[in-house]
């Protein structure tokens, strides 16, 4: 029952909190909406019984990446007045909405295939689920099974995973790291030798 | 940046409780929930926040950021060497049964020192994002 209330605040926030980010215009609340946006998702992980990944949410969803949009915002400034004029609206407003109104029924009706939540029929529990729950413990001796399927039974997966991570921070590096030394300004006989 | 006497004495109390729980985490993973990913990105919130409260220029001294290039590397080494070791032990890719006496020991092992190379590349990786576009605006 007490499960029932918290999902329905916890959903009810997440609607209130989306639809606040869809009408803001401030770029500075909007990524704080996110991150809280995060932090109501790990407190619905939490409820779903999947502390591990309501961990990852709120370490990266709410913590690490507000903080990367927040120091992405400070670089790009925004003069006080835009430099652009705004082009005119050119499309109705009823095409999107049906648009929007047919892939929403579209994905509610999905959903009435989907086995309930912890059905043990559900596809997902029937597979290799089974097999690692008896057997992780025995195998590898650890009692968190999530561990057990991570580190050991899908280590090769957790490989490319931690590769990517840092892939992801050399790409980072080349593009933005560093500190370069500042462009010499070219004076105007180097400028006319480099076009001839 | 003018010094926020509060912030300064908040922040000095609560990093070395954020790394406490970020090392917890890690080591702690095997038995609750947790593991190297997220004790890496909490180890590198400590520091995240160190920066933002102390600047940029001090947090580098602490970590300079070729260190970081080194550790980020290292994780991912420590990673597979653990799979090279149990090739050369003779055994597959990543099977850690042979690491140790008996399986559930070498697995132990294994575990440990898998998640420890995924807790040192997120932490590294994570701080050289932050410094990364942290520092772009200094120039």
């Amino acid at each position: 029952m007490i499960d029932v209330v918290i999902n329905i605040t916890l959903l009810a926030f997440l609607a209130i909190t989306s639809i606040a980010i869809v009408r803001m215009t401030n770029l500075f609340a909007i990524v704080m909406l996110f991150g809280i946006f995060s932090l109501l998702s790990a407190g619905l992980f939490v409820v779903m019984d999947a502390p591990d990944v309501a961990f990852t949410e709120a370490a990266v969803g709410a913590g690490i990446s507000t903080v990367l949009m927040l120091a992405t915002l400070a670089l790009v400034k925004r003069p006080k007045e835009p430099y652009y004029d705004e082009a005119p609206r050119t499309h109705r407003a009823w095409l999107p909405l049906i648009v929007v109104a047919v892939t929403g029924t579209a994905l509610v009706y999905g959903t009435w295939d989907i086995p309930g939540f912890g059905s043990p029929d559900a596809p997902s529990q029937t597979h290799v689920a089974r097999y690692y729950l008896e057997h992780s413990m025995p195998d590898t001796g650890v009692p968190n099974t999530v561990t057990a399927v991570l580190a050991s039974y899908r280590g090769f997966d957790t490989l490319g995973e931690v590769t990517v991570i840092f892939t992801a921070a050399v790409a980072v590096m080349l593009l933005i790291g560093g500190r370069r030394p500042k462009p010499t300004l070219k004076t105007k006989d180097e400028e006319a030798q480099d076009e001839a | 940046m003018r010094p926020n006497l509060i912030l300064h004495v908040i922040a000095k109390f609560v990093i070395p409780l954020i790394i406490l729980f970020a090392l917890y985490v890690q080591f702690h993973g095997d038995f609750g929930p947790g593991g190297g990913f997220q004790a890496g990105v909490i180890f590198s919130a400590a520091f995240i926040l160190y920066s933002l409260v102390f600047g940029l220029e001090t947090a580098e001294k602490i970590i300079p950021p070729h260190w970081l290039r080194i550790l980020a590397s290292l994780g991912v080494v420590i990673y597979a060497g653990v799979g090279i070791e149990s090739l050369i032990l003779g055994g597959n890719y990543l099977d850690y049964t042979l690491l140790g006496s008996t399986q559930i020991a070498g697995q132990h092992l294994g575990i440990l020192l898998v998640e420890l190379g995924v807790g040192i590349t997120v932490a590294a990786a994570m701080l050289i994002l932050f410094f990364a576009f942290a520092g772009r605006g200094r120039e």
